[in-house]
């Protein structure tokens, strides 16, 4: 249980700048191999094509195969990412960086608001459901000690060994999930999630809505609950492991998120909670940023796959669905898929995000930049073409490629993080002193506010905890000691300061 | 009664300040960071204004003490972070080059966001374990308090968020302009807006309400005035009656 909420960490921007390319590959081996449901332009495409296009469709089907087999002859291609490509390099790279600065603080909304709606939802939950203030004497199997002695020093040393049984835990199973990725057990891992949000769908919701339910007294009787939660658990289901709409795929999993932080809030013993937030924001940073850290293994792995990392462990701002699908092939096909991805974008150079026009069919011949030239004749001839042709029918295919440029550059956050910023703001709120709550909700923004921004200035992966959690855990004690006795103080007696 | 009060109370003092937010600010994101960035300031500074009261032990019961230092801290937190705010001009333009947010060229528009983010947090700060205590369970009033404490601590709470707003924009406009006596009238409309409110421990609500609202009043008016309004403006922009035809 303890696996599910590994830190994944904020996805890099070289990640990002490398999905794009991606996900016009596998546009363009849609087409080609037409597995997925093509949209409806790639069906009504090809007989416009029978006429005029031949010389155009042929290239398409050799260039995948070309890139197929080329990387096997120069051996491992270049590590992607800086200083991987030939020729005109470093204006492409300056280019890039400049570029890179643009992610922004957009996007940085678009993770504000849902670590905001988790934490609302937690705190929300803990202000008015007792069920999970209060502790019952049952406790998470991790922490076998439960701080009932009488004094500090026993109780902090119980803590202490609390968190490193959990930790413990929670490396072993970090490990176990990054060797079957490594191994490529994919269906393990997918089991694995599917089970985990199986129960957190079901089994959580239940005991969370019978709980709400409980709290504000409403009676409500077991046939319209199962078939409630029936569909809602599938939904979620579905969203969360196949696909759905983008925005009920945030929202399940950021409820998800919530239940978690909830039941960590309930099962773990005071002490223990914080001495956990400490630890796991140390373990982050290790397991990020050091070179044999498991996420980070994990991180470099995708890459190189060039697959998305789970959609049930990471918080995407924007995905495609494509992508997703593309998860989901048969396993033989997905791999023989990912690797031609991946050595196509390798032997681009560099990822540049929105490069200009001109520059980059003048100045980087590469076989995808080929490809992608190609591709855009061949759409101004399709849509000469589809000019003939009933107009309505045929979707232009620009439109999707801006979408997926628009959409594509989402940041991404692992669920883990949404679970530890809603338990350090729920555990603050269950105390009762709404200021605490407020000094460590803002103090998490800023914290990630501060690592937005040094993902922009890095661009690779990052924790997302340790500033975050550095400056909740700094202003939770500090408001809890120092400022609520002053405020109140002040506001009891109505001065306002 | 008591959910009556607590959204009565609520809504007066928040009302406005989330009016201006989703008017003015939710649509750039931009802005809400730097409003969160001066949330988080005078945080800072109340920590610190806390710390120094905590380190003065002999003196904490005493009100005036804590509040005259809180009210230094705050506005030199308002510095510190004018002054971050410009040495980072450049840095933060290039972050932001393709917002379309007019930020920071519009000098005003940021002053008015930090001024914003400040007031909230300091409003929110004052009032929000009131109100939740508003909801109850208990009442006020048993021990002969007024039974106007929530209404009275709520529509200060919504001058404090408005005052210290207005004493955004001039003190970045006066920082700006090498003009410091804006500066202090900035400092003294805060003293005074605080002190006067040392009188509600004892009831006098009418003395520290009324100089609340002049005071709100005046900072506005210097607000406008060193946004570059002046009187003329304003009647310009008056809708004015069509000459009717004679």
């Amino acid at each position: 249980m303890a696996a599910r909420e590994e830190p994944v960490p904020v996805a890099s921007a070289r990640n990002m700048g490398g999905s794009r390319p991606q996900s016009r590959e596998i546009q363009t081996s849609t087409s080609s191999s037409s597995f997925l449901p093509p949209g409806p332009n790639v069906i009504i495409r090809d007989p416009n094509h029978d006429g005029p296009a031949p010389p155009l469709n042929p290239p398409d089907r050799t260039a995948p195969s070309r890139s197929r087999s080329e990387p096997l002859a120069p051996g491992p291609p270049p590590r992607r990412g800086r200083g991987a490509g030939p020729g005109p390099e470093p204006v492409i790279l300056d280019e890039e960086e400049e570029l890179d600065l643009k992610y922004g603080a957009h996007h940085v909304i678009m993770l504000f608001t849902p670590v905001t709606l988790c934490m609302a939802v937690v705190v929300a939950t803990i202000a008015s459901v007792t069920f999970y203030r209060e502790k019952d004497g049952v406790y998470l199997v991790y922490t076998p000690f439960h701080e009932k002695n009488d004094d500090v020093g026993s109780n902090t040393w119980e803590a202490f060994a609390n968190a490193g049984i959990l930790l413990g835990v929670i490396a072993v199973m970090t490990f176990v999930l990054i060797f079957a990725y490594k191994y490529k057990c994919y269906r393990l891992i997918h089991g694995w999630l599917f089970l985990s949000s199986l129960l957190l769908l079901f089994l959580f919701t239940y005991i969370y809505f019978g709980e709400v339910f409980k709290s504000y007294n409403i009676p409500f009787d077991y046939i319209s609950l199962a078939f409630c939660l029936w569909n809602f658990g599938v939904v979620g289901m579905i969203c969360i492991h196949w696909k759905g709409p983008l925005l009920l795929q945030q929202a399940y999993l950021v409820f998800i998120s919530a239940l978690m932080a909830l039941i960590f809030i309930k099962y773990l013993p005071n002490i223990t909670t914080w001495v956990v937030l400490g630890a796991i924001s140390l373990w982050d940073l290790f397991a990020v940023l050091a070179p044999f850290g498991p996420l980070r293994i994990l991180v470099e792995t995708a890459q190189e796959r060039n697959e998305q990392i789970f959609p049930s462990l990471i918080y995407s701002a924007g995905v495609i669905y494509t992508l997703v699908g593309a998860a989901e092939r048969p396993a033989g096909e997905q791999d023989d898929d990912a690797t031609r991805n991946a050595q196509d974008t390798e032997s681009a150079p560099g990822p540049p995000r929105r490069p200009p026009r001109g520059q980059r069919t003048g100045s980087t011949p590469s076989p995808h930049d080929e490809a992608d030239g190609f591709d855009r004749q061949w759409v101004r001839q399709n849509q000469n073409q589809s000019e003939a042709s009933s107009q309505q029918r045929v979707i232009p295919p620009p439109r999707p490629l801006e979408m997926e440029e628009e959409e594509d550059r989402g940041i991404k956050l692992g669920l883990g993080d949404f679970i530890f910023y809603s338990i350090l703001v729920g555990k603050a709120s269950s105390y009762g002193d709404w200021n605490t709550t407020l000094a460590c909700f803002v103090a998490i923004l800023i914290g990630l506010c501060l690592t937005l921004m040094f993902l922009a200035i890095f661009r690779r992966a990052l924790p997302a905890l340790p500033f975050s959690i550095a400056f909740g855990l700094v202003f939770y004690f500090a408001t809890r000691e120092i400022i609520a006795p002053f405020a109140d103080t002040l506001s009891s007696q109505q001065v306002f300061f | 009664m008591t959910a009556l009060t607590f959204f009565g109370a609520a809504l007066t003092a928040f009302g406005p300040a989330l009016s201006l937010f989703v008017l003015t600010i939710a649509h750039d994101p931009v802005r809400i960071i730097v409003l969160i960035l001066s949330a988080f300031f005078w945080l800072l500074s109340l920590l610190f204004s806390s710390l120094f009261w905590t380190a003065v032990y002999p003196l904490q019961h005493v009100l005036a003490f804590g509040l005259v230092f809180s009210i230094l801290f705050q506005e030199l937190f308002r510095f510190f972070l004018y002054l971050m705010l410009r040495k980072a001009d450049r840095v933060m333009r290039k972050l932001t080059e393709n917002e379309h947010t007019q930020i920071f060229s519009h000098p005003h528009i940021l002053a008015y966001v930090v001024g914003l983010g400040f007031g909230i947090m300091s409003g929110a700060f004052s009032l929000v374990n009131v109100l939740a205590d508003s909801v109850g369970p208990g009442t006020v009033g048993f021990q002969g308090e007024s039974q106007n404490f929530f209404m009275i601590s709520a529509s200060l709470g919504l001058a404090l968020i408005l005052c210290h707003t207005f004493w955004g924009v001039i003190t970045f406009v006066a920082f700006d302009d090498k003009k410091y006596h804006w500066v202090a009238a900035v400092w003294i409309l805060h003293y005074l807006f605080s002190c006067l409110t040392l009188f509600n421990p004892s009831g006098w609500y009418v003395a520290s309400v009324l100089p609340a609202y002049i005071n709100l009043g005046v900072s506005g008016a210097l607000a406008f005035s060193c946004a570059g309004g002046s009187w003329s403006r304003l009647i310009q922009c008056l809708p004015r009656p069509s000459p009717t035809p004679a």
